[in-house]
């Protein structure tokens, strides 16, 4: 029942992203050329989803619980550093280049199309490659400790 | 480069979607609908219920298109105007680039930014400028 309501949810969010655009690199990459085919859609698929979700996470988070779970697994960091900024520069660097995000590329995979995948596997091959950055940087930090 | 329609109520109808289901994985089972979060524990889950939970809501996400297709009897378009080499060096750079900054457009973007988290509006702010850049030099300097 859990995971059928956690499949409708996902579909949700796939349709979503599907018919708004964030599913097409052209869309993505004309959202951002202002100097050239600048095409404004994907502010409204941004206004959309930030403000539902403003709202709807005001009357969510006064629950003690989620329905479904024991707690919220919120994020609980408040600080700026260095990782944060250099990470999501490098995060806009690369969706500059490729024109798809991690949350448009995943419904993306659904049209079967071959670039989607290609994408993808790159993707994971950097989410991998900066986990294990990550770690040895952990250790070295522990051992100079 | 390839031209696209304005679409700004498939636009705000996609988004209002988006944020429906931000608000009910929320609910439901108290996690941020973050699609590099969801993804990267796929691979490092801490139990059998804590890979589930992302599987579904993954293949949940991969089987929109084809409702759409069910109901508009067409595919969403994918029009890929970079080259594979721009994909697979794009895409690496974006994995690198969401797991040091913890987030990408739809957890810092739209969830954290609903939940008005300071580190989510920098980083939000950080990847749209950055983006802007990017896009400018690859096309208008570089000309690809």
């Amino acid at each position: 029942m859990r995971l059928i309501l956690l499949f409708l949810i996902g579909l949700v969010f796939g349709v979503g992203i599907s018919i708004g655009g964030m599913a097409n690199p052209a869309k993505v990459v004309n959202f951002f050329d202002f100097a050239g085919t600048w095409d404004p859609s994907l502010i409204f698929v941004m206004a959309g989803a930030v403000v539902v979700t403003f709202i709807g996470y005001r009357f969510v988070l006064k629950r003690p619980a989620p329905i479904m779970d024991v707690k919220f697994y919120l994020p609980t960091r408040r600080d700026l550093d260095l990782p944060l900024i250099a990470g999501s520069a490098a995060f806009g660097v690369g969706w500059g280049i490729a024109g798809f995000c991690p949350g448009g590329a995943l419904p993306a995979l659904g049209t079967g199309r071959s670039e989607v995948f290609i994408f993808v596997g790159a993707l994971l091959a950097g989410i991998f490659t900066a986990k294990f950055l990550q770690s040895a940087l952990a250790k070295r930090a522990s051992a100079q400790a | 480069m390839i031209e696209t329609a304005f679409t700004p109520y498939a636009s705000l109808g996609g988004g209002i979607l988006i944020g429906l289901a931000s608000v009910a994985l929320m609910a439901v089972a108290g996690r941020i609908m973050g699609a590099t979060g969801i993804l990267a524990g796929l691979f490092q889950p801490s139990s059998f219920s804590d890979w589930s939970w992302r599987a579904v809501v993954v293949a949940g996400m991969i089987a929109g298109p084809l409702v759409v297709m069910l109901f508009t009897g067409e595919m969403p378009a994918v029009q890929v105007p970079v080259s594979t080499t721009m994909l697979i060096i794009g895409g690496f750079i974006v994995g690198v680039g969401v797991t040091f900054g913890g987030g990408c457009t739809s957890g810092h973007g739209v969830c954290g930014m609903a939940r008005i988290s300071p580190r989510s509006i920098v980083a939000t702010i950080t990847f749209m400028i950055a983006t802007i850049i990017t896009v400018y030099v690859v096309r208008h300097i570089f000309g690809v």
